[in-house]
């Protein structure tokens, strides 16, 4: 029993979790989006610098949430930032697909450290209905992408 | 006092809850290879074997369309179906059975009194009382009907420990005021309502009272003649029995004034096209084929639990409710939300600043079955200053071995959050 949690709750988790990076409310971001989980009453909000150019130069967020969600979101500000616009949107597919896909399917690093990262989280395929609260802040992160002001779980994964 | 109370306190054996697990199929479960610890029966109740058996029975043997046909089969279910509702009547202590309407839920029920009662009897300026610890289902329904009807939407406050504060909610009553919905158990903090004088404060300024019983049904006898309320919403799926079916009773003088709430076949005395009209109580309130099995389902649920002893229930969860209350607290940094002293055994409380939802999870490998989050409402959780709770709410078939294997399970949580 304690092995499976152990790779959901991996001492990098609680640390984000305990102490997330970027949680600040920028004075002036370009873009931002809120995002909610209705069914266990987690919510975020993702603040952006988005430059002409595309590329994402300030990511920051508030809120409130389990484990799971507030390293997720920790964790992806470490890892968008200074990323391009389409750059931040694959990261977000590859993501998701490691959060959902069985064991066998997960796909490869291939080198890439940020996937590599990341691949910490992979831990909630064990725990369906946690997939949700892993991929909150990035659900959030694209709506605020797309200039969408709310995001909620709810409609799907 | 009714035959049932006397009859249940001669007879003064507590409960044999081995027995009672016995009823219960899904009490032998194993989850993640442990034996289930069901603490969830706030959200839904597991189901004893007679009343999985009686709708088996009923569907294999005993089922046709109700109130229709001429026939056997058709005359056999109408009799169960209807002699369901004597079983509820009985259960709820409604003095007629044509108080007795049969929902699909709770939520139905108060939407019922919503619009049928509430379009017809309130008017512009109207206030209607509820109480800051209202489930969304007895919130959401008078906001909709405050904005459609321009009423005022008052909210009687609780205290820090969750208490109903009775002088509070008298001070809000005015001559405007046409309605109080309170629950009579809340599903977050366990408090049990003093409903009577809920009632009277309430009936002495002019207003109707409807009590949500969606949490009381299950874990305290029930008399609404006692209480004196004009409605009372129950859910079916609560008390043992299964989803789909729920109560509204009303008074009958209350109920034969309204409209009904939904149309169509069933519910007619007359159609032609010129003018139709209604059925009489209650059938003026079922329309459209209703829930048969359901209802024989919930009738026999409600009749396990006459069986058990209402007030052994009472007694046996009371005594859970107070040795899993002094077990948390116990454990450091364990902080339990709502300590009335007059309580149903729900018990909501927060592990030092983890999050519900990893309490959740990580007990769950344990088996340990509990609930997490918002618990439908969200105003109260704004009042406590809580963005989420963990709840553990027992039932007739938990043990004081449960609230062990819950309170072993949180502290591998601490472990595990170091
Ligand atoms: C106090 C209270 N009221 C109403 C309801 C709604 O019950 P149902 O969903 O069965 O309609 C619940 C169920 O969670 C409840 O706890």
């Amino acid at each position: 029993m304690l092995d499976e949690l152990r790779e959901l709750y991996q001492e990098v988790i609680l640390d984000h979790g305990k102490k997330p990076r970027n949680f600040r409310r920028p004075e002036h971001p370009t873009n931002e989006a809120a995002g909610r989980n209705p069914l266990c009453g987690d919510q975020l909000v993702i603040y952006l610098d988005i430059a002409k150019d595309g590329r994402i130069t300030d990511v920051a967020f508030v809120g409130k949430g389990c484990a799971i969600s507030m390293a997720s979101a920790s964790m992806m500000t470490e890892i968008v930032k200074g990323r391009t616009v389409d750059e931040a949107k694959k990261l977000f597919e590859s993501f998701h697909r490691m959060c959902t896909h069985d064991h066998g399917e997960s796909p490869e690093a291939d080198g890439d450290e940020d996937i590599e990262k990341l691949q910490v989280l992979s831990g909630v395929r064990q725990f369906p209905v946690r997939v949700k609260c892993a991929t909150l802040p990035w659900h959030t992160l694209s709506a605020a992408i797309e200039g969408v002001k709310e995001v909620s779980t709810e409609a799907g994964g | 006092m009714s035959e049932r109370a006397i009859k249940s306190r001669t007879d003064a054996a507590p409960l044999d809850i081995q027995r009672v697990r016995a009823d219960f199929p899904a009490m032998s479960l194993e989850v993640h290879g442990r034996p289930l610890v069901f603490l969830d029966s706030g959200a839904s109740a597991q189901k004893p074997r007679v009343v999985l058996d009686t709708m088996r029975r009923v569907y294999e043997s005993e089922y046709a369309n109700v109130h229709r046909g001429a026939y056997y089969l058709s005359e056999r279910s109408t009799a169960l179906y209807e002699g369901a509702r004597d079983k509820l009547r009985d259960f709820l202590n409604a003095r007629d059975r044509k108080e007795i309407i049969f929902t699909r839920n709770a939520t139905e029920s108060i939407n019922l009194v919503a619009y049928a009662w509430g379009r017809k009897n309130l008017k512009a300026g109207d206030e209607i009382v509820i109480s800051a610890m209202e489930h969304h289902s007895n919130i959401v329904p008078w906001q909709m009907l405050r904005d459609e009807m321009g009423l005022t939407l008052k909210i009687a406050p609780v205290s820090d420990d969750g208490e109903f504060l009775l002088d509070a909610f008298k001070a809000l009553l005015t001559d405007r005021t046409k309605l109080v919905a309170i629950t009579h158990v809340s599903n977050v903090l366990g408090t049990i309502t003093p409903v009577k004088e809920i009632v009277r404060l309430a009936h002495d300024a002019g207003a109707k009272v409807l009590l949500d019983g969606a949490q009381a049904a299950v874990h305290l006898p029930v008399d609404v003649q006692d209480i004196g309320c004009d409605f009372y919403a129950v859910t079916g799926h609560k008390l043992y029995g299964p989803t789909g079916i729920g109560v509204l009773y009303g008074k009958e003088a209350i109920l034969d004034a309204m409209p009904p709430f939904m149309s169509g076949g069933d519910m007619i005395g007359s159609v032609s096209f010129e003018k139709t009209t209604w059925a009489p109580l209650p059938a003026k309130f079922e329309a459209g084929t209703p829930a048969i099995v359901q209802a024989i389902g919930l009738g026999a649920a409600v009749d396990y639990m006459t069986g058990l002893g209402r007030e052994k229930i009472a007694a046996h969860e009371h005594d859970l409710l107070n040795y899993a209350t002094q077990r948390l607290a116990s454990i450091d940094g364990l902080k339990i939300y709502g300590t009335a002293p007059n309580k149903a055994a729900v018990i909501s409380f927060t592990l030092g600043d983890i999050h519900a939802h990893d309490v959740s999870t990580i007990i769950d490998r344990a088996g340990v079955a509990i609930r997490a989050g918002h618990h439908c409402a969200e105003p109260l959780m704004e009042r406590l200053g809580v963005a989420a709770t963990a709840r553990a709410s027992f039932g007739v078939y938990n043990t004081r071995e449960d609230a062990d294997a819950l309170v072993k399970a949180l502290e591998t949580v601490q472990e595990i959050f170091g």
